[in-house]
């Protein structure tokens, strides 16, 4: 018997997928799990009438709305009106579609309506060894389960909806190694923001990330989906963690999980899923774990992550030309001095939520810090469950009543303030400390100014006012 | 209804930041839309408009001579964050038919691709002589052939560049993907009968 080559685990998923291998195209890689959402899926259902096509697994496809819908609290799980003409155009577009095309629909009034990258997983429909995608580029996320997991757009959504596949060019395979162990008050998003600071974000363009290493393979699910779903900031196609009983425990039982005999046979086949011994990497990154400390972004890109007191960059001491520009432009937006930590600025508003930091988890570290104290009268604070799902585990265990405790407002799921798409948003010049994935010009409202942290800095913010290191409150 | 391009001659306009990502390109406030048309009058809005919506003179789009322009050239990693494909159709329909700069995030390559706009990934020197020339003359008339996959411009030698194969013959034939995988139907039956 042949002795065959030790394989990724990147390489066994795509391996698997293979529908079709033609030459001179690229290969056909079919779809385990398709998610949808109102805001990249219009156009997609449009293109499948236009040419009388029907969607051919809608057992395989799963919509929510989440972008556009409000957050503010409201009867009957938030159904309130949307007020923005072209949002509720959407959003009822996408109830049409589901309807006329056979799609199940998560809607708002739904027990299990929230963020596209938090209900997968609630619902056990995110499974090691699957492909799964979405029109949205923190599709990364599942890849916490060892599932190959990425974004795609418009016209690739209706590729899927259509056949099930997508044509596919294999990317290049980066290992990243967390060595150690996170030390207290040093969380998940940190260790992203950390890799992301480190290989850049063009660092993982044209790759697919595994995550490995003990300070890895210590997380939690909920921390894995963390760091997941930013490798998408890195410029990574997509970001996997090894499947292990921390996995198995996490869907055990969820709703479309297997069961019975299925369920013993589906974790005999996601055991021989993690990398080989031996198999190679285009690339391969160390971090130190126990190095790491809380971190904050000073920038307008998620790569611009420092330690909470390190000082702010000078661009008189960068070498490269474009980077030094592109630094003076960010501090001149960010109105920032170089040279000095960002502890002690002002901040005007909090928000805990986004597909990276709003699960049960991430609001725990946020209600330990605002357990017993209150929110800073200057800043307003805005915490957002991913899911109706997570709002009922946290309301359980009386969340809720610490945050409005404290002075700051419990929403409805949505994704809110991350892209600002539904009347969430910063007003120009005000700057937020938030637990979103993104801190581009403008992203959290136009002339808004983003730091992105933990949930823990975050938190700490809200109750000072102003940018501390969390592990003084703790 | 694939989109067609054999090479295409226009001066172009300049951008010469880095890491412009998507959410430049098109704001999500844009982006509530159900169809893909009419999104090039918010192409860029944050820095294109000022608060009152006036565009600013200064702004490179904005400016006379970059009227007409179909190029864009742009710093390294054009296209960053958003899968949003909204961006391409943005830069589309102002009438956009390239951009040219040292390197390209991975999605909005393959997005731009899809729309008949042609990602051209030019190395760092050839770039900056680019470059320099369009400010000697911004009306320089710069030739994107994607048949012998060329980028020339009065005064300078041809220079290559590099579209992935299957991408570039799309373009050359206005080939429809989709219609490729439609006719993938029996080979994706077999692929789901040995999979329950």
């Amino acid at each position: 018997m042949p002795k065959t080559m030790p394989k990724t685990m990147f390489e066994k998923i795509w391996a698997d997928h293979v529908v079709a291998q033609r030459p001179d195209e690229p290969i056909a890689l079919y779809i385990d799990l398709h998610l949808v959402h109102e805001v990249t899926s219009p156009q997609a259902f449009d293109g499948l009438r236009r040419r009388g096509l029907t969607v051919r697994r809608p057992d395989r496809t799963v919509a929510t709305m989440d972008h556009s819908v409000p957050t503010a609290a409201g009867p009957a799980r938030g159904r309130i009106p949307i007020l923005d003409a072209g949002a509720a155009a959407q959003v009822a577009q996408l109830e049409t579609n589901c309807a006329e095309f056979g799609v199940r629909l998560y809607a708002r009034g739904s027990d299990w309506q929230g963020i596209v990258h938090l209900i997968g997983p609630e619902l056990g429909l995110t499974r090691p060894g699957m492909t799964i995608v979405c029109g949205d580029s923190h599709t990364s996320t599942h890849g916490a389960f060892g599932a190959l997991a990425f974004g795609i757009g418009t016209s690739e959504v209706e590729h899927v909806l259509a056949t099930q596949c997508l044509l596919q060019r294999k990317p290049k395979t980066m290992r990243i190694d967390v060595s150690g162990r996170l030390g207290p008050g040093v969380t998940a998003k940190d260790l992203i923001l950390a890799i992301i600071a480190e290989i850049g974000v063009g660092g993982g363009t044209g790759q697919v990330i595994e995550y490995a290493g003990p300070a890895v393979r210590a997380l939690s699910m909920e921390e894995r989906m963390t760091v997941c779903n930013m490798s998408i900031e890195a410029g990574a196609r997509a970001g996997l963690i090894a499947p292990d009983d921390i996995t198995f425990a996490y869907l055990e039982g969820r709703e479309y999980a297997p069961a019975g005999a299925a369920w013993d046979a589906a974790v005999a086949a996601w055991q021989k899923l993690p990398s080989d011994e031996g198999a190679a990497f285009d690339r391969a990154v160390e971090i130190d774990g126990g190095a790491l400390e809380p971190m904050i972004t000073f920038g307008t890109h998620p790569g611009t992550g420092i330690a909470l007191g390190a000082p702010v960059p000078d661009p008189a001491d960068v070498a490269d030309a474009d980077a030094r520009v592109g630094l003076t432009r960010a501090l001149s937006y960010m109105d920032l001095e170089p040279g000095r930590p960002l502890l002690g600025h002002k901040v005007d508003l909090v928000f805990v939520g986004s597909c990276t930091n709003s699960r049960v988890s991430d609001l725990r570290l946020a209600a330990r810090i605002l357990d017993g104290r209150k929110v800073s009268p200057e800043v307003r604070m805005l915490v957002v469950p991913g899911s109706q799902e997570v709002k009922r585990q946290a309301e359980a265990e009386g969340l809720d009543l610490v945050f409005r405790g404290a002075g700051a407002e419990w929403r409805e799921p949505g994704c809110s303030m991350c892209i600002a798409m539904n009347g969430d948003e910063l007003r120009p010049g005000e700057y937020a400390v938030s637990t979103s994935n993104r801190n581009f010009e403008g992203r959290q409202g136009k002339g808004g100014r983003t730091f992105l942290a933990s949930p823990l800095t975050a938190a700490a913010a809200a109750v000072s006012g102003r940018i501390v290191d969390p592990r003084t409150l703790l | 209804m694939a989109p067609q391009f054999t090479r295409m001659t226009s001066h172009a306009a300049l951008l010469l930041v880095g890491d412009i990502d998507t959410d430049q390109i098109i704001p999500a406030r844009f982006l509530k839309v159900t169809s893909k048309e009419g999104l090039g009058a918010n192409l860029f809005s944050n820095w294109r408009y000022d608060a009152g919506g006036a565009p600013r003179p200064e702004f490179s789009l904005n400016r006379p001579d970059a009227a007409g322009a179909k190029i864009l050239i742009a710093g390294p990693n054009f296209g960053c964050g958003s899968s949003r494909e909204h961006a391409p159709w943005a830069l589309v329909d102002w009438g956009l038919r390239a951009v040219i700069a040292p390197s390209f995030a991975d999605i909005f390559r393959n997005n731009a691709l899809k729309n008949g706009l042609v990602p051209v990934e030019l190395e760092r020197a050839a770039h900056t002589r680019l470059v320099a020339a369009c400010e000697v003359d911004p009306r320089l008339p710069i030739t994107v052939d994607l048949e012998r996959e060329i980028v020339e411009w009065p005064g300078q030698a041809p220079l290559g560049f590099s579209v992935e194969r299957f991408a570039r013959r799309c373009l050359l034939e206005g080939t429809d993907e989709l219609g490729i995988l439609l006719s993938l139907a029996p080979e994706i039956a077999a692929y789901e009968a040995a999979r329950p």
